[in-house]
Formats: structure tokens, sequence, C-alpha cells
């Protein structure tokens, strides 16, 4: 476009800009258009942020959570952020047999207690999204003892390690904190 | 330069169009207050809203409900108990203490008994009655307006408001038929001809309200240690709601500050840059 | 494009595509564009308004995102949600609410120029009448956007509005229940109003397409109404007018700024701040600013029926306006006499939106009270609505096509451009007061 101001757009008007001033006036009309340029990214900050989740959204990311409800060997699975969460209260045949496959070869090595809070072992809870394509996995099933994702075959072990299958990582493991022995606080 | 400066002109004339409207009914304008809120550099006093909410908590709340904000809020930047130490209202300890002091009703998800659960700071002020048949039988038939978008719904804003409930209602004039459960109230828009025995050029501005004056001195005390005369709580109040219903002033007015700066300079360059590329051309 | 494309690939890319689908060369012609070199600051509504649809669009499709059309939840989804929780949403509702009073001050300057200079004259007739369409599409998505955020204004204007196609014996009443798809507005008009004012929005972006068209086969007029004669009044459109347009909208956009940050609900009504309720009506039902005068011409006649066909027809005159003028001089600035009858006219319709904002009982003078005049004082809006709205058509219907006829012209410059040179300072202008015929 810039080429047409060099080009003479007719007999008498004088389009070309004098040899003696062309770099002040060129520098004049480069501040001009960095300056639109400008202005229309810090416009674009608005309109992209306005994608991120909104305050009320934001309000609602933390949850309060009574364990005594979950017998031995049971699990549940709850709504955080809108996202399955698995609680699992954990046998001691199954912390066991985590622990025992802590230095076996894993893609996403971690141990069991780093899955875990100390002091709560038996409780393992995980963000209950397969880290492949977001499937929620089922439990029970797989050669791990833990779970097995229906979609695409991952198998997770009974710290929600991932051993077999397409996931890359472990199942995520959200922001908690126990509020007292029965009582958790997630987010 | 100055024919742009014409046409700019011409444009604001055209918005004047805009202006006031009309109207039939007469009630004095509202007391002319200033507010720490006017202007393009405006910013909501802290302390003040902190009293006005108390206000509101202590008085208005009993019979006006504020639907649209959230505990979360009064810590918002700008808010009451903003406090830049927890850029996340929902921390704010102010802000849960606040919400603990109400219970909500929420399903227990075991069982799916009907519950109550104190309040958390993403809920929202509750309304203090249920329903606006409820609000209308218990206030004489007469609804009292929510306040989340009061300031905003009344011409006037924060002036109406603070004009109502300082409760300057000099004694309804002589010869005026004030209904009972009515008060009389000149900042009121109204028409009180069919009340009105004496002459008819005379008829006192305003109309009635159904809102008994809400405040006197030391209704409510303040932590501050301000004195709670009917003014300061009055203006407390008004600025509290004025934030209420819009909460995003002084986050606008930054944005603005900085926009006009941009533009003005935006302006001036592209002016140059226009002198320069029509320098030499005839026009 | 008039003119033979002055494009010249540059690259073996360029060729490759030129011969495929030219995209840059129609760019380049449209920026290399032969446009008169007289053009003032009047002419920069053209851009001016393409940039303000650009930001309607680019903001109501962003609002769109985060609002619920549906009855209980419009009006929460607005306030509550746009305007306290979504990130800079308070921003994007200014822009878009504000952005309606900017798109129609511009639209409204644009038109005055257009009339002012003779720009609907032959041979541009099609172009003024997409312009008309543009501002016709313009009402409706403009009143269909302010019923959404469902306060009491958006409630009551769309129930007052729809009404008026009740006016018409037999078909009013089935039209108005198709419209609002129940006994009355509720949810259905709602929703379908959320989706039109989606729609209306292309549909004026295609029509503006057909607009600049429709301008780039006569080309621009220009203040002198003398038509383009040699190469030698015309400028390339990029630079010259691209950076004088620029500069035009940097002005615009700093009082689009004040409206947006500054007095955010000045040009809105505060009944807005209440949510719809179909019981009570507001004390002063009143459309927005754009719409006063039409909405004063339906009020100052006594009769439902004509009244809405009045209203109808102060839009529809002008699409006859190319055909109502007869006079052979395009530019006002050689007509002196149609200068003051258009002057008259813009007075007549300002006061016809003051008009349309006041009680029809309301005083013109305060306190003068005057006599009465079959059903009202003659000092009343009513009156002054009435006598404004006869002058708003006589203007078109009667002065416009006389004067036309029988009016004495300036004499009218031989070219649009007479390069300023220090001999000729004095010299005549040519003295044609005949418009040059098309060659």
């Amino acid at each position: 476009m810039a080429d047409s101001l060099a080009q003479p757009v007719s007999d008498t008007a004088p389009a070309a800009p004098d040899a003696a001033a062309p770099s002040r006036r060129d520098f004049i009309n480069i501040v001009a258009v960095s300056a639109a340029v400008g202005g229309a990214a810090a416009v674009a900050w608005p309109l992209i942020d306005q994608l991120n989740p909104a305050a009320d959204t934001l309000a609602l990311a933390s949850l309060e959570y009574d364990l005594s409800k979950v017998a031995l060997g049971q699990e549940v699975t709850i709504a955080w952020r809108k996202q399955p969460v698995f609680i699992r209260h954990r046998t001691p045949k199954e912390i066991a047999a985590a622990k025992a496959d802590d230095h076996a070869p894993m893609k996403d090595p971690a141990t069991d207690a780093s899955r875990v809070k100390p002091g709560h072992e038996e409780w393992l809870i995980v963000l209950a999204s397969c880290t492949h394509l977001g499937c929620v996995p089922t439990f029970a099933q797989g050669e791990y003892g833990g779970w097995l994702c229906p979609c695409h075959g991952s198998v997770y072990d009974t710290a929600a390690r991932i051993r077999k299958g397409p996931a890359p990582k472990n199942l995520y493991l959200p922001d908690y904190t126990f509020l007292g022995d029965t009582r958790v606080k997630i987010g | 330069m100055a024919r742009a400066a014409r046409i700019l002109a011409v444009t604001m004339g055209l918005l004047c169009l805009a202006g006031p409207t009309f109207a039939a009914t007469t009630e004095v304008p509202p007391k002319d207050i200033h507010w720490s809120f006017d202007g393009p550099f405006g910013s909501y006093d802290q302390e003040q809203l902190q009293r006005g909410y108390k206000v509101y908590r202590e008085v208005c709340s009993s019979c006006h409900s504020m639907n649209m904000v959230a505990f979360r809020n009064l810590g918002d930047p700008g808010g009451p108990f903003w406090n830049p130490k927890y850029p996340n209202p929902n921390d704010n300890p102010v802000v849960k203490t606040i919400a603990k002091d109400y219970q909500f009703p929420d399903v227990d998800s075991e069982t799916g008994d009907a519950i109550k659960r104190p309040g958390t700071s993403a809920d929202y002020f509750p309304a203090p009655f249920a329903n606006p048949a409820a609000a209308r039988a218990s206030n004489g038939g007469a609804l009292p307006p929510d306040m989340s978008l009061l300031a905003k719904a009344r011409e006037g804003g924060a002036d109406y408001i603070y004009s109502i409930v300082t409760g300057d209602r000099a004694e309804a004039p002589h010869g005026l038929n004030v209904p009972a459960g009515r008060y009389y109230d000149p900042y009121i828009a109204g028409d009180l001809g069919s009340f009105w025995k004496g002459d008819p050029a005379k008829t006192p501005p305003g109309g009635f309200i159904a809102m008994p004056p809400p405040l006197v001195e030391g209704r409510v005390t303040f932590d501050d240690g301000t004195k709670a005369t009917l003014n300061q709580e009055s203006k407390d109040v008004a600025a509290f709601l004025q934030w209420a219903a819009d909460p995003k002033l002084e986050e606008r007015n930054r944005a603005g500050l900085g926009v006009m700066i941009f533009l003005l300079l935006f302006a001036g360059v592209l002016y140059a840059s226009y002198r320069g590329v029509w320098r030499d051309v005839g026009h | 494009m008039s003119g033979p494309s002055t494009y010249e690939p540059k690259s073996a890319i360029e060729r490759w595509l030129d011969t495929r689908l030219p995209v840059i060369r129609f760019s380049a012609d449209l920026m290399a564009y032969p446009t008169p070199r007289n053009l003032n600051y009047w002419y920069t509504f053209g851009g001016i308004l393409s940039f303000c649809l650009a930001v309607q669009i680019v903001t109501g499709i962003v609002l769109a995102m985060h609002y619920d059309p549906s009855g209980a939840g419009a009006f929460v989804s607005v306030e509550q949600h746009i305007m306290r929780d979504v990130n800079y949403g308070w921003l994007i509702r200014g822009l878009h609410a504000n952005g309606a009073s900017m798109f129609f001050v511009a639209v409204y300057l644009h038109i005055l120029r257009g009339i002012y200079y003779g720009s609907f004259k032959a041979p541009r007739e099609v172009l003024w009448l997409l312009g008309c369409v543009i501002y016709v599409l313009m009402m409706a998505t403009a009143f269909m956007g302010y019923v959404l955020p469902w306060g009491q204004m958006s409630f009551w204007g769309a129930k007052v509005i729809t009404n008026l196609l009740g006016a018409f014996p037999l078909i009013g009443k089935p039209i108005t229940t198709l419209l609002w798809g129940g006994y009355s507005v509720d949810d259905p008009t709602l929703n379908r109003f959320f989706s039109l004012h989606y729609l209306l929005p292309f549909v004026i972006a295609a029509v503006v397409a057909l607009h600049v068209w429709a301008l780039h086969v006569p080309g621009n007029n220009n203040p002198t109404g003398v038509n383009v004669q040699s190469k030698s009044d015309t400028l390339s459109f990029h630079p010259y007018y691209t950076v004088k347009d620029g500069f035009a909208i940097s002005l615009f956009l700093i009082l689009f700024a004040i409206f947006v940050f500054y007095l955010p609900d000045a040009l809105g009504k505060v009944d807005n701040a209440v949510p719809a309720n179909p019981l009570v009506t507001p004390a002063h039902i009143v459309p927005e600013w754009y719409l006063l005068p039409f909405y004063a011409i339906l009020r100052a006649i006594p009769d439902k029926l004509m009244g809405v066909l009045a209203l109808a027809g102060s839009i529809g005159v002008l699409f006859a306006l190319p055909w109502l003028d007869t006079s052979k001089v395009r530019s006002m600035r050689y007509r002196p006499a149609a200068r003051v009858y258009f002057l008259i006219w813009i007075v007549a319709t300002g006061a016809l939106g003051w008009c349309g904002s006041q009680e029809p009982v309301g005083q013109v003078i305060p306190g003068l009270t005057g006599p009465m005049l079959i059903d009202y004082d003659l000092n009343s809006v009513t009156w002054l609505s009435r006598i404004s709205a006869l002058y708003y058509f006589a203007y078109f219907l009667v002065i416009t096509p006389l004067l036309g006829l029988r009016e004495t012209t300036l004499p009218v410059p031989d070219s649009l451009y007479t390069p300023v040179l220090p001999h000729d300072a004095g010299a005549p202008v040519g003295a044609s007061p005949v418009l040059a015929t098309e060659g």
C-alpha cells in the first residue's frame, strides 16, 4: 500500500515528498501507524481477557467435603469447578501395592508419598480426568488394580499413576488441605 | 483543524438533544452533595463505604434486598473491605465473617434433606422477604425496591437517595391530605393536586412515599468513631448504594485517564501526519 | 470500479495469486481509488461509520457470549454478570451501548452532508437509496438491541413500538401477535429480537459493501458538486484520505471515550436500571434520542393509523428525495435560497426531537398560556410538533421540487479544483449555473 505514496497519481499533484524532509515526514507516519497498532493491541486485551473465567465463576472455586461419608475401599466422585474429582478411601492393600511400585519404571515417575498428604495416606484425591483426552477412568479395571480409561485404554495404578497406554501424565492432584481428620477443603 | 472543531461542536449539539426529559409531575430537585466519586478522577472513600455498609446492614436490609451484590464484592478493589493483602476477595477474612452471619438454604448431597448452611463469599445478600408479594404484605402494599441498582435507577443517583433518607420531610404542608401509611416527601416525583385543599396554583411539590423516615441520629454506631448524625448516616449509606450500583467506577475512571491521554497524543500525531501528507497538495 | 486498474504484481507469488483470486489487486485499487481532492471534513463520516459498524459487531459478538436471552435471565446477565463479573464486561457493554448513539450521531451528520452537497442526485440515486436502506436497518437493529437488557424502558419501548403495527386495519392484530409470539411482549419476543439483533448487523455490512460499490461507480461527489473532469481533480485515496479519515476517527474516538468512561449512563434512561415489569409502565416513555423526531411526528397526529403512516412517511420520503429535487445545481454552496430552507429543516427536525422528549401537554415557552387551538394550547409541545412536522414534510414534498425550478443560483465553478496560483487569484471562476452533464 505504501507504494502508492511513491507513485505519481496525477499529472499535477506532487505525490512524492520532496527530498529535503523525507526522514522527518516518514518518522511521523511511522509514529502514527505504530500508535494505531499499539492502540489496537491495547484494545485486544479486554476482548481476550473477557473469555477468561468471570468473577462469579472464580468465586465457586473451593469446596469443602466431609470424608466420613466415604467407607474404606470406597470412592466418591464429586464435582469441583465443574470437573469430576475422585476421593478414594484406599485399603492398606492398595497402599502397599502402590508403595511397592514406587521405583518401577514409569512414564511419569512419582512416589506414593508424593501423591497423598502425610498422615492421610488412606485418602487419594485426584482429578478424575484422564490426562490423555479427558475421559473419566473406571476403577478396579486394568492390571494395576487402579483405573482404566474406557476411551483409549490408559491404565492407572492405585496411586493414580499412569502405567500403560497413551496418557502422558499421572492423574492430576488438585490443591487441597485437610481441615481435620474427616474434613477436606479442595481448591 | 478549525473546521474539524466546528464539526465536533455540531456533534456535541446533536447530543444535547438527549437532554433530561420534562416531567409533568413536580418535585424538588435533590440536594447537590459533594461526593468523593464525583468527576473524572473520583474514587470511593473506603471508610465512608464501610460506614454506609453498616447503615445498610443494620437498617435498610430489614426491608430492602440487594440481589446483585455478593459478599465477595465487598472485598473487590474499590469496595468497602478491599484489602490489597487479599487480591482474591474470596480469601478476605472480613468478607468471610460477614458471609458466615447469614444462613442459606441448601440440599444435603448425601441425604437430599433441605438444610441450612452458613454463607460463603460466593453467596449473594439474601432478600429479607421470600417474594415480592410477601414484601408488599409487610410494607403496607408498597414494594421496597431492590437496592443493587437503586443509585442508577433514580434521576439524581446518590443525591436523590441522600435527600430521601435524610427524612427531610418538613411536616406535610397544612391543607394536604396525607393518606394513612404514606409520608409526604418533596423530593419524590408525584402529583399532589387531588390531595390538596388549598389554591391549586400553590399545590406543594413532591409526592408520597410509603417508607417512614428510616434514619435518626444515633441509629447506628460507627466502628471508626465517626459521630452518627442523621446527615452522616444518610451520606454514608447513599455513597454505599452508589458503590453497589456502580462498583466499577474506580476501574473505569482509571482506564479512562489512560485512554484519554493516549487518544489526545494519537490525534496530535495523526494531525501532524495528515499535514505532512497533504503539505504539497492544493485542495 | 472506475478506470483501469493500476496494480502491477511485483513478485511471483503476487502474479500467481492475481490470476486466481485478485484480492491484492482489488485492495490496491480501492486504496488507489481516485478521489476528488477538495473533500472536506464532512466527508470523513463514511470512514467513521465503517469504524462504528466494526466496533458494534466486535463488541456485540463478545456480549452475546455472556448474555442470556430469557425473561428471567436477561436483566441479571447484563446488569450482574456482564457489568460486574465478566472481565472488562463493563467496558465492552459501555462501548456497545454508547457506540449505538455514536453510530447515529455519525449517520445523521453523514445524511445532512449528503443532502447539503446534493450527493443523492444523478448519477448517485442508487447510492442514496442503499444509504436509506442502511439507515432503516440501523434503526431496526438499535431498537431490538435496546430491548435486550430487559429493563423497564426495554420492555415498554418494545411494547409501544410493536403496537404501532396494530394500527393497520384487519392485518394489524395478527401481525403484532406474530411479532410477539404471544399475547404480549414476552420471552418469545425477547428471543427472536436477540436472534435478529445478531443477524441484522451482518445484513447492514452487506448493504454497506453495495453502498461502497455504488459510490465507486460514479465516484465521490464533492463540496462543489462539479463533476471530476480530469485526473488532476483527484488524489489517490491512500494516503491522502486514509490519513484524513484516520485523523477524523481519532477525534471521534475522543468524544466516544468521554461517554464510555465518564458519562456511561448519560444517554440512557434511569428506568432501564429497573427490571422489566409487565404490570407497571414507567412515568415517561421516551425512545432513545435518535428516534425522538419520528416519535414526535407520531404523537403530533391524534389518530393512531394516520400517526403511524406519518411516521413511516417521514422516513419513506427520504427514499424519494432524488426524484423530488428538481435543481440542476448539486451543491447548496451555490444555492443560497435552498441553504436557508435546509437550515430551517434542520431546526424543525431538532425541534421535533426536543418535542419527542417532552410531555405532549408541556409548554414550549415556560409559564406562557397561549390560546387554545382545537385540542391543545398553541404554546404546547403538541402544536410545536405539528408545525415542525408540517415543515418537515413540506420541505421534501413542496419546497424542494418548486425551489429547484424557480431559484436563482450562484455561479458554479467550471472545475472542482482551481489551482491556487498567484496570477489568477482575482480571476473570475467559471459562471455556468448548469450542472455539467455526464459525458
